[in-house]
């Protein structure tokens, strides 16, 4: 149970002293067998979307110690020790710069970061090197700098184009911008770029969601994330809920959204690969993402970022200004860690690898397992036919009930 | 034998200075504050000890549940020049133990109706007044609280004298607060009461008229000797049963224990036994001495019959032993409370309850919640019905799921009961509505006064146990007082509904209820379930059925979205704990079929009975 984790290998939030990783030689065995990723946190933003819970800041909430500059002093330095504590650090496969707002570092910035992965671990030659980027914050210039630094793919946070839902979300930028931007990093040369979108956000109409839609495919991108708006614990939104202000999604609509964007989707050749994820060709999929869901190892650095090294989990602290001492003190910011049991690890797999459009091996199952498998395949939510080929895979309505399908295969 | 001077003191007095009443009156009334007056007035308490006594009292009472019966007391009383004993019988307080209020009262010559005179008098006093005279006892009627601005004494005691055919003049008026009263009224007792008549050579006879379990001294039984006598160290006979007990002590409450000499024709005192079980000294019965005893009983025993049945489960199924201790525990004090295991699909594991009527199973209820800390959900209570079948078989049916299936059904008796409801006559519209509804039929109306009627009905014993007291209430803005007794059986057009989710009945839900009602149970509870019960990954048909016939549906629509949107390398911790969560919580819930129901759901179903009819109530008010 995660007390007994806690008190036998981890270390509470708050109580970092140097050198608190636990690594032990076989969270380390196989290192760079497995796809390698580093993922970099940049927790800035220009002003907080009222839905947002991640690990952001905007420059008023920061105090000394913590402006953009420090922050990169103190990436540098975990990116650094990441690689002496795995002795020959494996090059990195994909690097996967989230935030906050990266885009916000501007073109230089971008650059400076990738060049510390460079510099720590070194980059695989066909490496997938990915930024997320605000729209608002974006310009042909930044597209064509990072460009030419070596990123090859962007995400850009558009979520929809309807004025007032972009309202209800905080968004700052013009509907029209996203389907510029991703045009401008297509002519930068960027062949992979994707376009994030927000579903079920009180107000939504039906129209709003085609709408959305058709501005993504007319964008030309070959990815597509959806997501159901989350009414997250601790946010603006969740106040202006709780006051009644805005009413709850509704999961009813939510799943009827799901299945028109869905269906739009794959009639413009996008395919789901994963839940919320839909790409336009094999290579057009996130690799970096990818490697969560399969298993892989990454080094998650910045305020807050989680990394997984062979069933080992942790997390760093979450503030920029303790992070950046920490480092200054030559010390891993951590936060908090897990060393998973192989209980922990097969939940973990049957509830990522169930939610890819490969689906989920049956021979990971145990009896129990395979036995509920055939009953949902009976109940219309695994495929039939992925079952008898030794596979378990969601059916369309199977997608939108995952979890609960999830719970049934780990009996 | 010599006879003794009359004294409170020593026992053998010759009945013809003897007196033994009782105290007919509603709850609140002012008995307790009258007997304690009585008390103080005849000097068996002194003035100035009475606070401290009477604190004492409420103490051990306290600490070793309801044992002490201070009521039940012996008192020198002297007056027009002689001394007397009288015997202040106690009770029982409530509707469902008629038969026991019956067996006090067959202890007693003569009976004080006491009645508040800002009130008038209740229903369940009318129906123990009913009672008293039955059994030819002297009835005084007696106004307490005159003292009280609110009094209104002419109006009530014009009352009182209609209700038993005497003068308002002969309704005495006192205040048991003040004392006012009080000693006329004692007088009274001496001169209207009849002393009692029994056979001092005979056989010894005494009747037991209640027993109750001290957790020192065993069985505590209380008699009224009617023939011969009862001395200590010889051995007695219940004649019931035949069962012979030790006689560890004979005594009189004078108003403490004291041990006596044994008791002669007429007296009232206690006996123990070392018994640890009110069963094994029942109410009713006819104690003899074991050594030429007597022939024959006194009359008008009766096993106490359990008329309405409930299951009552814990709601945290780890509390079932507590339970059953806890049960255990009461039946020692309550000779009317039958139990024994049952199981359920929707509450797991529980005791199917017999209780003498609704009273006795809520005050049961409330006192394992209370005394216990258990918490409780009851399933709707049911009577006992017998059911014939073509081949000339009985069923008796205490259990709704015992409710023969196989074979055609000839005939089914449900037991009926009278109903003596009295309330301002602004009201007698309304209640006759509810009573029509209730399968109920009109036997009579009086008007007591100018604005209190008495209304008299039979009813089905079924009905009144569903949620007809607090309909009553609702419709009468709580004015309304209810007796019922029980008054046999009749045939009734009766059918048994099974709520079923996807096809499976859930035995909780079953109920028995007349044909024409069937169809709005089924709707109701169809209804209930479909709010209460979480929709599944398919669609859950909840359906009433009489038999294979299906006479209610709705439809649990299936849940189209359980996935959570986002998981990256950031959310796989805290997704694979929320699982962890949701998996501890699948074991909790219940399964029907293939339905998981969290048993919070099933319970939230059968309580919604009492919500309901209380907001039925708000809409009328």
């Amino acid at each position: 149970m995660p007390h007994g984790r806690r008190s036998a290998g981890g270390t509470l939030e708050g109580v970092s002293t140097p050198d608190d990783l636990h690594l032990p030689d076989t969270a380390l065995q196989g290192l760079g067998t497995r796809p390698f990723g580093v993922y970099v946190h940049v927790p800035f933003c220009a002003t907080r979307c009222g839905y947002c819970d991640f690990n952001t800041y905007t420059a008023g909430e920061l105090g000394s110690g913590a402006a953009p500059e420090d922050w990169l002093d103190g990436l540098r330095r975990e990116l650094d020790l990441a690689a002496q504590r795995l002795g020959t650090p494996p090059a990195a496969d994909t690097v996967f710069v989230g935030g906050g707002t990266p885009s916000l570092l501007g073109p230089d910035g971008l650059a400076a970061v990738l060049d510390a992965v460079r510099q720590s671990f070194g980059l695989a030659t066909d490496a997938e090197v990915t930024t997320e980027s605000n729209p608002e914050s974006t310009s042909p210039e930044l597209f064509a700098g990072i460009r030419g630094a070596g990123y090859t793919r962007v995400s850009l946070g558009m979520q929809s184009v309807a004025p007032h839902v972009l309202r209800v979300l905080d968004r700052t930028h013009t509907p029209g911008r996203p389907v510029e931007a991703a045009a401008e990093a297509r002519a930068a040369g960027f062949d992979h770029v994707n376009l994030d979108l927000i579903y079920g956000t009180p107000g939504e109409r039906t129209e709003d969601l085609q709408a959305s839609l058709d501005a993504v495919l007319e964008a030309g991108v070959d990815h597509v994330s959806a997501y159901a708006l989350i009414v997250e614990d601790g946010t603006a939104l969740a106040r202006r809920v709780r006051k009644g202000e805005i009413p709850t999604p509704d999961d009813d609509v939510l799943a009827a959204d799901y299945e028109l964007l869905d269906a739009m989707l794959e009639k413009a050749g996008l395919r789901w690969y994963e839940v919320s994820n839909w790409a336009a060709s094999d290579e057009a999929r996130c690799r970096h993402n990818l490697g969560y869901w399969l298993g892989g190892d990454w080094w998650g650095a910045g305020p807050g970022a989680h990394s997984h090294l062979g069933g080992v989990r942790w997390w760093n602290v979450k503030h920029p200004a303790r992070y950046t001492a920490t480092l200054a003190e030559g010390a891993l910011p951590v936060g908090g860690q897990e060393a998973l049991t192989a209980e922990d690890r097969h939940l973990e797999r049957v509830m990522l690898e169930l939610r890819l459009a490969e689906g989920l091996p049956l021979d990971a199952l145990d009896d129990g397992g395979a036995r509920e498998a055939r009953r949902a395949a009976a109940d219309g939510l695994l495929s039939t036919r992925d079952l008898d080929g030794g596979r378990a895979v969601l059916t369309d309505r199977g997608r939108l009930l995952a979890d609960a399908v999830v719970r049934r295969l780990v009996t | 034998m010599t006879k003794n001077r009359p004294s409170a003191e020593k026992t053998f007095t010759p009945p013809e200075f003897i007196r033994n009443f009782c105290i007919i009156a509603h709850i609140d009334h002012g008995k307790s504050t009258l007997a304690d007056r009585m008390l103080q007035l005849t000097g068996v308490i002194e003035q100035r000890v009475m606070r401290d006594q009477y604190l004492d009292r409420m103490d051990i009472e306290r600490e070793r549940g309801i044992t002490i019966k201070a009521q039940n007391v012996r008192l020198p009383w002297h007056v027009d020049g002689q001394d007397h004993v009288i015997h202040l019988i106690d009770t029982p307080g409530h509707v469902d133990f008629t038969y026991e209020v019956s067996r006090a009262l067959e202890a007693c010559e003569g009976a004080i109706l006491l009645v508040d005179a800002a009130q008038g008098i209740e229903a369940q006093t009318l129906a123990n007044l009913y009672l008293a005279l039955e059994n030819d006892l002297q009835i005084i009627p007696v106004l307490n609280k005159i003292d009280l601005p609110a009094a209104e004494p002419e109006k009530y005691a014009a009352e009182l004298a209609n209700i038993i055919g005497c003068e308002p003049s002969d309704v005495l008026k006192v205040s048991a607060k003040t004392g006012d009263g009080v000693e006329e009224l004692l007088n009274e007792v001496v001169r209207q009461v009849p002393p009692p008549e029994g056979d001092e050579e005979a056989p010894a006879r005494a009747m037991i008229f209640d027993s109750v379990y001290d957790t020192y001294r065993g069985v505590v039984t209380y008699i009224r000797v009617v023939d011969g006598k009862i001395t200590p160290r010889e051995k007695i006979r219940m004649m019931s049963t035949g069962a012979t007990h030790e006689l560890l002590e004979v005594g009189i409450i004078s108003p403490d224990p004291k041990p006596s000499e044994g008791l002669g024709v007429g007296e009232v005192g206690y006996l123990i036994t070392g018994v640890k079980d009110v069963r094994q000294s029942k109410v009713g019965d006819t104690v003899t001495s074991e050594r030429r005893g007597a022939e024959k009983p006194l009359a008008g025993y009766r096993e106490p019959q359990p008329m309405v049945f409930s299951g009552l489960y814990p709601v945290d199924g780890s509390d079932y032993p507590v339970l059953r201790d806890a049960l255990d525990k009461l039946r020692l004090n309550d000779a009317a409370l039958s139990y024994e295991p049952e199981t359920s699909v929707a509450l797991g594991f529980g005791f199917r309850c017999g209780f003498l009527g609704l009273l006795h199973l809520e005050i049961t209820r409330a006192r394992l919640e209370r005394e216990f800390g258990l918490n409780l959900i009851s399933t709707a209570p049911n009577v006992v019905y017998d059911v014939f079948l073509d081949d000339g078989t009985e069923h008796v049916v205490t259990n709704p799921s015992d409710w023969p299936t196989e074979g055609k059904i000839a005939e089914t008796h449900e037991p009926i009961s009278k109903v003596t409801i009295i309330a301002p006559s602004e009201f007698v519209g309304a209640i006759m509505e509810l009573c029509q509804g209730k399968r109920g039929t009109m036997l009579g109306m009086d008007y007591l006064s100018e604005d209190r009627v008495e209304l008299r009905y039979q009813l089905p014993l079924a009905e009144i146990i569903f949620d007809f007291f607090d309909s009553l209430k609702s419709r009468t803005r709580g004015y309304a007082s209810l007796d019922y007794e029980e008054a046999g059986e009749q045939t009734a057009e009766l059918v048994k509904v099974d709520i079923l989710l996807q096809g499976e009945a859930v035995d909780a839900f079953s109920a028995i209820v007349h044909k024409d009602f069937a169809y709005s149970y089924g709707n109701k509870m169809t209804k209930r379930l479909r709010e209460l019960i979480p929709r599944q990954q398919f669609e859950v048909p909840i359906q009433a059925a009489v038999g294979s016939r299906i006479i209610a549906r709705e439809t649990i629509r299936a849940i189209r979205k359980d996935v959570l949107a986002k998981c990256y390398g950031g959310d796989i911790s805290r997704k694979r704990k929320l699982l962890e969560k949701q998996k501890e919580g699948k074991k909790k819930m219940k399964t029907v079929g293939r339905v998981e129901v969290p048993q919070e759901a099933f319970v939230a179903a059968l309580s919604a009975e009492d919500g309901e009819s209380g907001d039925k109530g708000k809409g009328k008010k």
